[in-house]
């Protein structure tokens, strides 16, 4: 965008006075460089095919690694003969479980997962070895070669049965009751609310077990200097500092001599928020033989190796007064957290968490239960925790209100939260604007001249949602800041933000270029970002949690007051004004009252490095903690603090949906989305975000799911049997970014990459309620769900004429 | 046994060490370093190491490389532009923000260029059509499918090569 068009765009006059007579640089919402759609820094090379992914690089000497897969979902290890495979010629080296036996997991308390099993596995699939040769064709042949004894257990596949059959088969001996954690949190007094009810209804809720599918299979490569004892890994990931962290405890490296460097990474959605055992593995390897190893999963090895979506099993209760508003929510969940224990209790607990918002519940009580089953392990995916929680209270409040006899969209305003909103957990909002959403979902999809009305077969539902904008709580007990930025100023590279944040996709690269320029003064061309290297770049915990945009924000505003400081200084001194009365914007440093007297934003920091050298900021960020209490009685309740954020991005969607009633075929057709994400730092990028999620969860709510035969193999480890949605399924979608602004944020900003997934599900089956009259409680809804429903609704009709 | 064969890869050849076996997709990355050619899945099902073979958008993870012989094969590398300017499409990808991890765009872009070689002037359900053998995990296909779309604009008045 032209400099013109900027001063039009936010109404500034050449003295950068807006038109009500506000200095602009009082007003803290008039950003040129915030808030404003521009194309990606990296969108020219993607285009290109120049950028580059870890499965890209060659390095001189490098090798490939591959590694053997389990065929059993539960078995002792007898013996692994690889004697054979190493005499293959071409064959570097072997290695096994014994070779690195610490365990890693993201979350410490509870890693339990070695990097190759060690006399036991635990899910089809898992690794038993991992080959070093030459070329992969060398180590594929050489998988081959290496014999395995198994001695086969029996495998638990259900949690129910996992839980049931726990005094007879053990996944890990030290949970004898094969959960890997169980909790109760209980706000309120459930029991006296309930009693007061005037509505009370009671559901059971089955989620299923989608897979990430991020295009880019996990990839890495290292390298290890036998002589200075250093690894290198490049890795496709979305967590830098958490993998660098589980390497340093596996490899038994001092963190300082390892580097985790991100090249160009082909999507996550949380499936790359944990480390993946390629990087381990390739790691080994490297070490073990002094040349770079390059290891790539095969689609089959992504679907394996999962880290999907836990299935959860839900029974929700709740009740609402006379007037329709919700006293209380009784919710337990039983989640199925596969072989190994990953993200822990974390999940479990925001399951709980996601009970809260978006409408104020005074009296909840949670139990839940995390339970281990001969499953490939589930973990982060998208709207992590909430997006199940949210499909149950989103469909049942659907329900309640039909109950009721009022709309949906009714029920949902009047218990909506607005700013400044305390959660009976403790958990505070800053800013909502929930409402706002609804009203324009609602509004712009003729929703309520729809509901109810339209023919048998077509239908439309409304639900809404939210999410965490980053947490409280880093995943190990820890103080130190979650973000760090350095930002380098000087004549030789211009600006240059150096940090370790992961742009996997979604654009952070982009959004914090925006951002320093904002903050600066300059344009977010000028601006460099050397991000996902945790070498050159200062700490950083990664992405997820969609916490990138508000913690880098938060940390960049603060790097920039030193840098800004004296750059005011200097032109301070160039310009012969007072340094608190100049404004910097647009490459320009001016005074606010002589706006005549401006000089180059450029000119100032030759000035000032001509003097004093490169000018450099650091800043940093740690988001408020809060306690996990009842805030009625004051009481700690475990895992309470999960869950909490600086704020909470909205989102409220209406879904247009047609059944075909002869095939089953559900037709998402039209999607009208509304969301608060604060201020849009890149609008063209925050509805991509918000596209992606719709299309992400539409294929989970009717089409993805994971299966395995009753010995757990794995059915559809593929792209052909593991449907996703394709253009083909593709509805109309009109997102809308609500105004909104959260004066606690930096720029304002929440998230958006993770809010938007939440209503996908209850809007689509709210929509075939509306369609045909049933309701499902199992994901996905297939074509054979639909028939047998409506042979079943017909049948039952029948009979009562 | 290796063969030495020469594939016609944007207008260059190459003498390239095949086995029967080998597929065009490895050669193209490993034989060729053209890496803007991606492999999602290696089994035909995601679209991302689309080419074109005499024009016509192929799945190279699925073919043999010794059957490319004699055959003009065109990566995303070979749709730039005189002095690195970009192809339309690209242009359009990059100004509809219809990129976000990339991985798919490639073969998106490929495919794209293959159906307006054929059919300048698209429906969008032809676009839809086309592209659906395209997984994108990331935008929701909207913003691909505006860029298909606008390239098309530009295509009908401008001509491209
Ligand atoms: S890599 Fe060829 S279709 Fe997926
Ligand atoms: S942009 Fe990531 S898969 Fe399409």
């Amino acid at each position: 965008m032209a400099d013109k068009d900027l001063k039009t765009k936010w109404n500034l006059t050449p003295g950068g006075w807006n038109l009500e007579g506000v200095p602009a640089y009082q007003d803290e919402k008039r950003f040129t460089q915030v808030g404003r759609s521009v194309p990606r820094v990296d969108g020219p090379v993607k285009v290109k095919g120049e950028a580059v992914y870890t499965g890209d690089m060659i390095l001189p000497g490098m090798v490939y690694g591959k590694i053997k897969r389990s065929t059993y979902a539960h078995a002792i290890i007898k013996k692994i003969d690889y004697s054979k495979a190493l005499e293959l010629p071409g064959v570097l080296a072997v290695i096994t479980g014994e070779e690195a036996p610490n365990k890693w997991g993201i979350v410490p308390q509870a890693a339990n997962e070695t990097v190759l099993a060690i006399g036991k596995v635990r899910f089809y699939g898992e690794g038993v070895a991992a080959v070093a040769a030459v070329d992969e064709e060398t180590a594929e042949a050489a998988l081959e070669l290496i014999e395995v004894e198994y001695e086969p257990l029996p495998v638990l596949l259900d949690p129910f049965e996992s839980m049931a059959r726990a005094g007879e088969v053990l996944i890990h001996e030290d949970s004898p009751k094969n959960i890997l954690h169980e909790g109760e949190q209980v706000y309120g007094d459930i029991d006296k609310a309930f009693a007061e009810c005037e509505y009370v209804l009671e559901r059971e809720f089955h989620t299923n077990y989608p897979q990430h599918g991020f295009l880019e299979p996990q990839t890495a490569l290292a390298s290890y200097d036998p002589q200075s004892g250093q690894m290198h890994l490049w890795a496709s990931t979305q967590i830098p500092h958490y993998l660098h962290r589980q390497l340093s405890i596996v490899l038994e490296i001092p963190m300082n001599k390892i580097r985790v460097t991100l090249p160009a990474i082909g999507g996550g959605f949380g499936g790359k928020g944990e480390a993946s055992i390629a990087e381990f593995v390739a790691s080994l390897l490297s070490r073990k033989i002094g040349r770079p190893v390059s290891v790539t999963f095969e689609r089959n090895e992504v679907f394996f190796t999962n880290k999907g979506r836990h299935p959860c099993h839900m029974k929700v209760k709740m009740g609402l007064d006379k007037e329709g508003y919700i006293k209380a929510i009784d919710f337990d969940n039983t989640l199925d957290k596969g072989a190994y224990s990953g993200w822990g209790m974390v999940v479990l607990f925001y399951t709980a968490s996601m009970l809260h918002l978006p409408y104020e519940v005074p009296n909840v009580r949670f139990r839940g239960r995390s339970v281990y089953t001969n499953k490939p392990s589930t973990g982060a995916m998208r709207g992590l925790g909430g997006v199940q929680p949210r499909w149950a209270l989103e469909c049942i409040m659907d329900e309640l209100a039909e109950v009721m006899g009022i709309s949906p969209y009714e029920l949902k305003m009047k218990n909506a939260i607005e700013s400044s909103h305390t959660c009976i957990n403790n958990m505070f909002v800053p800013h909502s604007e929930y409402k706002k959403c609804l009203e324009t979902a609602v509004e712009k999809s003729g929703f309520l001249e729809k509901h109810g009305k339209l023919p048998f077969g077509k239908g439309i539902g409304i639900a809404g949602g939210y999410y965490i904008s980053g947490t409280a709580y880093t995943l190990y007990q820890n103080y130190k800041p979650h973000t760090s930025v350095m930002i380098r100023v000087d004549t030789e590279a211009g600006v240059t933000l150096m940090c370790a944040a992961a742009d996997i996709g979604q654009g952070c690269n982009t959004v914090m270029a925006q951002m320093v320029a904002e903050e600066l003064g300059v344009h977010y061309e000028d601006v460099h970002v050397q991000s996902g290297d945790t070498e050159i770049g200062a700490f950083d915990l990664g992405s997820f949690a969609s916490r990138l945009t508000y913690a880098s924000g938060a940390a960049i505003k603060m790097a920039c007051v030193e840098i800004n400081q004296k750059i005011k200084e200097t032109a301070a001194g160039m310009l012969g004004v007072r340094a608190d009365q100049l404004v910097l914007k647009n490459r320009e440093v001016y005074s606010m009252y002589e706006t005549k007297k401006r000089i180059p934003w450029e000119k100032v920091v030759e000035a000032y490095t001509s003097i004093n050298g490169s000018l450099v900021g650091l800043g940093n960020f740690s988001p408020p903690r809060r306690k996990g209490i009842d805030i009625v009685t004051g009481n700690r309740v475990q895992g309470a603090n999960i869950g909490h954020s600086p704020t909470f991005g909205f989102s409220a969607q209406v879904h247009e949906v047609e059944v075909d009633v002869e095939t089953g075929r559900i037709y998402v057709k039209k999607v009208t989305e509304a969301g608060d994400c604060g201020t849009p730092v890149n609008p063209m990028s925050v509805d991509g975000q918000v596209e992606g999620s719709i299309m992400f969860n539409l294929g989970a709510c009717l089409y993805e799911d994971q299966k395995l035969d009753a010995n757990g193999k794995h059915l559809n480890p593929n792209f052909h049997d593991y449907k996703t949605p394709t253009t083909m399924e593709m509805p109309e979608m009109d997102t809308n970014i609500v105004e909104s602004y959260d004066h606690t944020a930096p720029f304002g900003v929440k998230e958006t990459g993770e809010g938007a997934v939440q209503p996908t599900f209850p809007a689509i089956t709210n929509a075939i309620y509306d369609a045909i009259g049933v309701r499902f409680y199992n994901l996905p809804i297939t074509p054979e769900m639909v028939l047998k429903a409506l042979k079943e609704k017909k049948a039952v009709e029948a009979s009562s004429k | 046994m290796k063969k030495l064969i020469e594939l016609d890869i944007n207008g260059r050849l190459y003498e390239v060490a095949v086995n029967d076996r080998d597929l065009l997709l490895d050669v193209i990355r490993k034989k060729a370093g053209l890496f803007g050619t991606k492999k999602g899945c290696g089994e035909g099902d995601c679209g991302a190491c689309t080419v074109l073979i005499d024009g016509k958008p192929e799945l190279a993870c699925l073919k043999l490389a010794i059957a490319c012989q004699g055959k003009k094969i065109t990566t995303v590398e070979g749709l730039i532009q005189e002095g690195g300017a970009l192809h339309p499409i690209q242009q359009a990808f990059v100004d509809h923000g219809a990129v976000q991890c990339g991985f798919c765009t490639p073969g998106m872009i490929m495919s794209a260029k293959g159906l307006l070689d054929r059919n300048p002037k698209p429906t969008l359900y032809d676009i839809k059509h086309e592209l659906s053998g395209n997984i994108c995990r990331c935008t929701g296909y909207k913003r691909i499918i505006e860029a298909v779309q606008a390239a098309a604009e530009v295509w009908s008045k401008e001509g491209v090569k």
